[in-house]
């Protein structure tokens, strides 16, 4: 695995009204790396997330994307500097089908303007083909390549948390981020997505990982960090983490000694 | 709709059949239309320029998925646009400018030169067309920009008002400076003339357009013109839908955080679907204007704005052919019921017991309850993709690699 630094994000903080979400958070992600962000229920998790990904502006903080400091003031800018997202609660366009929702995703690494559309000139339609080829290549990569022409509000669960990821990944990210991508799963999806992921690595791409489930985070995650109360309270390789005091009392509470 | 097929995509040659029928009839139809009286073809014409309005609000409403129910105010600048340069008014202009202030209507007036001063500014439509595009489109770009962060009932609100301010405008703004000449309207707009061919017919011919030896009525010749925009129009509206940006608009309409998430950059994509939305109403307000030769702020009401959003919703929104069918229903069958219904009432009871208005009122109102209840998504919707074709086949595969 190289050494070089992906992401490197320190210093954020966030407050809505009196409630500080966020205080001082930071995070250091390599090259290749699945990394993981877990914390109990309303930890900060999403709302760093968001901050990350530009839906939310934070009071301060430092951004940096594979070396180059990145501003996370509109989501589109994120997108377009390298980082895609999916979400907590599945955002598929729903009426498109599975096909179009990737071809969306090639959006923002295409061109071609009213002029182009109404003409179709050669490269128009060079551009508008790749971006097919290209977005059908993803949903075979993500495993539902059968169901491209369907519409993606009837796909099944696990199927549109597949398609949302083919989705991310069409804009090429440095960094693919994903909130709670097993959120609902059972047993058997899980497994799918965790080979998917594993998939996604062996790729060379950069994974950061919102996610609940323990057992699946720490099987699959190179280094974790571990939110409470808006604030980081731990940081290092799972086993560390497991062991680590304060995560204990986070989530089992200080009691249990 | 199974005679008619014109999904290009998956059935290409059914598709091109299709169309090359449908050209085919449209081409004769104001031939055989003109035996029942020019009448009809008229109607046909004015149904043509609300099927302009509506592909263009489709663009706006069934595409990027922003109501939008000031629409008709960019058919208003397309239509005064062309009555101030080309009509006698710019001359009225002039003058009201030169009574409020002298020293600035004489520096106008030696700019525009004596001919305008006493005629106004007749432009061809070679340039009315494009101008009103333009001028149309960038009215519906500075009416958009303020409502980026509206959606649903809340940019229906705003952008219902914003069609009432630009007909009050033009109600308005007579006084002290004569640009729209109020209430009365603008009247001796330029007929189209195309190729020096008068599509109003020359003076002494009683509206007979004569093309090489070739003669036709006026209506007929109109009919062909805006026949030929239609076309148009929905070229390039269907290559819009089927393109980066047509996809992202859809997108926006489906889920606009996801839609910014993946790099679209909402605000300058919804600010192009107004003002390729509202370059097509300029251009219709264009043709309306010199298919008149009059234009006055009645004709741009609210009740307008909600009859072409009609078109677009009753006949299957944000699709295509839906959309135009929807517009020569609502704009022709109105129509249709003042020329059948009375002479039928009088033929059958001897009088007239309801009046074609009042029954076209009624109509309206039923068709649009009906259809809303047993067709929601229009009458010709978008065809829906099979929910789960040969599922159980394709699910043998990989659907669950794992």
């Amino acid at each position: 695995m190289s050494e070089k630094v992906i992401l490197n994000i320190s210093g954020v903080n966030k407050r809505f009204g009196g409630l500080a979400a966020l205080t001082d958070v930071g995070i250091k992600i390599m090259q290749g790396q699945i990394y993981g962000l877990i914390g109990p229920n309303g930890a900060g998790k999403t709302t760093f997330f968001n901050v990350i990904t530009g839906l939310y502006q934070p009071d301060t903080g430092t951004f940096e994307l594979a070396g180059k400091p990145y501003s996370p003031s509109a989501p589109h800018e994120v997108a377009k500097a390298g980082i895609a997202r999916t979400f907590q609660n599945i955002r598929l366009f729903g009426e498109m089908t599975a096909l179009e929702n990737v071809m969306v995703g090639r959006h923002v690494r295409s061109h071609q303007g009213v002029f182009g559309a109404v003409f179709r000139h050669k490269a128009a339609r060079q551009e508008e083909a790749a971006i097919r080829a290209r977005a059908q290549e993803l949903l075979d990569f993500v495993g539902i390549g059968a169901f491209a022409d369907r519409t993606s509000k009837y796909l099944s669960y696990g199927d549109q948390r597949r398609l949302e990821i083919a989705r991310a990944l069409a804009t090429d990210p440095q960094l693919l981020a994903l909130d709670e991508p097993a959120a609902g799963m059972n047993a058997t999806e899980k497994l799918a997505l965790r080979e998917l992921l594993v998939k996604i690595k062996a790729e060379g791409k950069t994974v950061l990982l919102i996610e609940h489930d323990v057992k699946l985070m720490m099987g699959l995650c190179d280094r974790i960090t571990v939110l409470e109360y808006g604030k980081p309270i731990a940081e290092g390789v799972p086993a560390e983490i497991q062991k680590n005091q304060a995560v204990i009392d986070a989530y089992l509470g200080g009691a249990h000694k | 709709m199974a005679l008619l097929n014109f999904n290009v995509q998956d059935r290409p040659r059914q598709a091109y059949t299709s169309m090359a029928v449908l050209l085919i009839g449209l081409l004769i139809f104001p031939f055989i239309a003109a035996q029942f009286g020019n009448s009809w073809v008229r109607i046909i014409d004015i149904a043509l320029l609300y099927i302009m309005l509506a592909l263009g609000l489709n663009i706006v409403v069934g595409f990027a998925g922003l109501l939008d129910l000031g629409y008709i105010a960019f058919f208003a600048v397309g239509a005064y646009l062309t009555g101030l340069l080309a009509s006698p008014q710019f001359a009225q202009l002039l003058e009201s400018i030169v009574n409020y202030s002298p020293a600035v209507g004489a520096t106008l007036v030696s700019w525009f030169g004596p001919g305008i001063q006493q005629n106004g500014i007749h432009l061809s439509v070679w340039l009315i067309v494009p101008l009103a595009a333009a001028v149309a489109g960038l009215c519906g770009a500075l009416l958009g920009a303020p409502t980026l962060k509206l959606r649903g009932d809340y940019l229906a609100i705003v952008t219902l008002g914003f069609g009432e301010i630009i007909r009050i405008f033009m109600n308005n703004l007579n006084d002290p400076i004569n640009f729209t000449n109020g209430p009365q309207g603008i009247n001796s707009i330029d007929p189209v003339r195309i190729f020096a061919v008068n599509l109003a017919g020359e003076p002494g011919s009683r509206a007979n357009v004569v093309l090489g030896g070739f003669s036709m009525p006026s209506v007929n010749a109109y009919y062909f013109l805006f026949l030929f925009l239609c076309i148009a129009i929905v070229f390039v509206t269907a290559r819009l839908q089927h393109s980066r940006l047509g996809r992202a608009w859809v997108a926006i309409r489906e889920d606009e955080i996801a839609a910014k998430a993946m790099g679209i950059n909402t605000r300058n994509v919804k600010l192009l679907a107004f003002s390729m939305g509202a370059s097509f109403g300029g251009v219709a307000g264009a043709m309306f204007a010199s298919f008149q030769g009059f234009v006055s702020p009645e004709s741009f009401s609210l009740t307008e704005s909600i009859a072409v959003l009609a078109m677009v919703v009753l006949g299957g929104i944000g699709h295509i052919p839906g959309v135009v069918m929807g517009g020569v229903l609502l704009a022709a069958l109105p129509e249709v019921l003042r020329h059948v219904v009375e002479p039928a009432q009088v033929a059958v009871f001897g009088k007239v017991l309801i009046e074609s208005e009042v029954l076209r009122q009624l109509l309206y109102g039923l068709a649009l309850v009906l259809i809303m209840l047993n067709r929601p998504a229009g009458l010709w919707p978008s065809p829906k993709h099979e929910d789960r074709p040969d599922a159980a086949e394709t699910n043998k595969g990989e659907a669950f690699p794992a």
